[in-house]
């Protein structure tokens, strides 16, 4: 991705895989919101860019229009196996959905509380004494991969290869069909042989869950329940490790903020939705599938539409002082789990971890600051995060 | 003078299961089996909980609660 022309102009050639847009966005989209609310750009065989919250709602509200069959903007066309039910559009989308979701509620979230827990402990354990560590890396990425592999009943010693699975799909993938196609099949014959195992010897876990899941008195077939644990892997790491790692982020550079989360522990839920809000990982994306207008926009079929969330989150005509993270922000209708139908699945599971992470964190290492002598790395493309985030850890 | 009674009430057909509303305020709204919001019984809101019942609705990404004085 290195050899990319630039940006010329980010309201009709923008690049969400520029560097600029990757270190640092949200200049980019406060000066889109003004000078050109809907932006265009003809990389990606044509894809549109909303930067308001008011036409990101409507578009993740309007399925007539706005198809979810390819959710990242990606350089070809190119048709993929299916990921129930983010990819699915009404009338197919419920019925995927409905069956996850009683699996994904706060009660059932909760049981998985005190394993989040025992995982951050023993990697600040690991952490121990040290006076230096990367908090994406040793902490924050470790997280929701043993969770989520705990979850499906998948070994958690698999999650350097969830994560490579992950980069090469929805990182180096945008722009390498190779990379991605052969980490899409990886992914289909991991998975096609753990149903084939729980078929011969059947577990309680969330693949011998949707194995024995009936809709109308039929089971899903293999091909969408592999498609559906695709996602839920790709969905659970990756978002939720980038959110953990942005709120460290942000905890290390505004000492008043760490302090007060310290000394005042009931702040932590409004704290969780506001760093949500500011640092939305998630950015979404639509196919336009039939012509339509939007704040004076037409989108044209074929093209894709990046459904930024996070933009969404950093519009002032909804949230006052949107530039600014606000701790305890009383009134925050943030987008960063979707708004619709395709509200986010896992959004009761990421944010049990991100606060068990932030609590655990800041019981062990309630001083730390970025480390001035190297610095922090950014994702590319879908998902926002820190991949690299050295701390100095104060004692 | 009749005392204004304050109820909220969850449209399940806006509702997407965002559960902010049973997070900020428990006492009058409970999940279902799928995780989406309604009221508590009849939705009631005692007036040590109005101002619960307004953050709740403020919190709605989904604009899905209605409070109503009667």
């Amino acid at each position: 991705m290195s050899n990319r022309p630039p940006a010329s102009d980010w309201s009709t050639d923008f690049d969400h895989l520029d560097p600029r847009w990757s270190e640092n966005p949200y200049p980019i989209w406060d000066e889109l919101r003004q000078s050109c609310p809907i932006a265009h750009t003809n990389r990606f065989m044509g894809a549109y860019f909303p930067s308001r919250y008011e036409d990101v709602r409507a578009i993740a509200y309007d399925t007539e229009h706005f198809s979810s069959r390819r959710v990242v903007v990606r350089e070809t066309r190119q048709s993929f196996p299916p990921a129930p039910p983010i990819t699915s559009d009404p009338p197919e989308h419920r019925p995927a959905k409905q069956v996850l979701l009683p699996a994904f509620t706060p009660e059932m979230i909760g049981r998985h509380e005190p394993h989040t827990r025992d995982i951050c402990r023993e990697l600040l354990d690991r952490i121990g004494g040290r006076t230096r560590c990367d908090g994406a890396v040793e902490y924050a990425q470790e997280i929701p991969a043993r969770v989520i592999a705990h979850m499906l009943g998948v070994p958690e010693t698999d999650a350097d290869q969830f994560r490579k699975w992950i980069k090469e799909i929805l990182e180096i993938g945008i722009t390498d069909m190779a990379v991605l196609l052969r980490a899409q099949e990886e992914m289909i014959a991991y998975f096609a042989e753990k149903i084939a195992a729980r078929r011969a010897s059947p577990r309680d876990d969330l693949i011998g869950y949707l194995i024995n899941a009936r809709v109308e008195g039929r089971a899903f077939s293999d091909e969408h329940i592999i498609g559906t644990l695709r996602l839920l892997m790709i969905a659970g790491i990756d978002t939720t490790w980038s959110a953990i790692g942005s709120c460290l982020w942000h905890l290390a550079r505004h000492a008043q903020d760490r302090r007060r989360l310290t000394a005042e522990p009931d702040l932590m839920g409004a704290a969780v939705e506001e760093f949500l809000r500011a640092y939305a990982p998630v950015t979404m994306a639509r196919e336009v599938v039939k012509e339509t207008q939007i704040a004076g926009c037409t989108f044209k079929p074929g093209h894709m539409v990046l459904l930024s969330f996070p933009a969404a989150n950093r519009d002032p005509a909804m949230f006052p002082d949107a530039d600014q993270v606000v701790i305890d922000r009383a009134q925050n209708r943030h987008a960063a789990f979707g708004l619709g139908i395709h509200r986010c699945i896992g959004s009761n599971l990421a944010r049990m971890e991100i606060r068990v992470a932030l609590r655990e964190w800041l019981g062990r290492f309630p001083e730390f600051r970025l480390d001035p002598q190297a610095p922090v790395t950014w994702s590319i493309g879908t998902v926002r995060g820190p991949r690299k985030l050295p701390l100095v850890l104060d004692a | 003078m009749t005392a204004k009674v304050l109820r909220v009430r969850v449209d399940r057909e806006r509702c997407q299961g965002h559960a902010r509303c049973f997070a900020l305020a428990p006492e009058l709204f409970e999940l279902d089996e799928f995780g989406n919001g309604r009221e508590r019984g009849d939705g009631t809101v005692p007036a040590a909980l109005e101002a619960k019942a307004r953050l709740a609705q403020s919190n709605c990404p989904e604009l899905a609660i209605e409070v109503i004085e009667e």
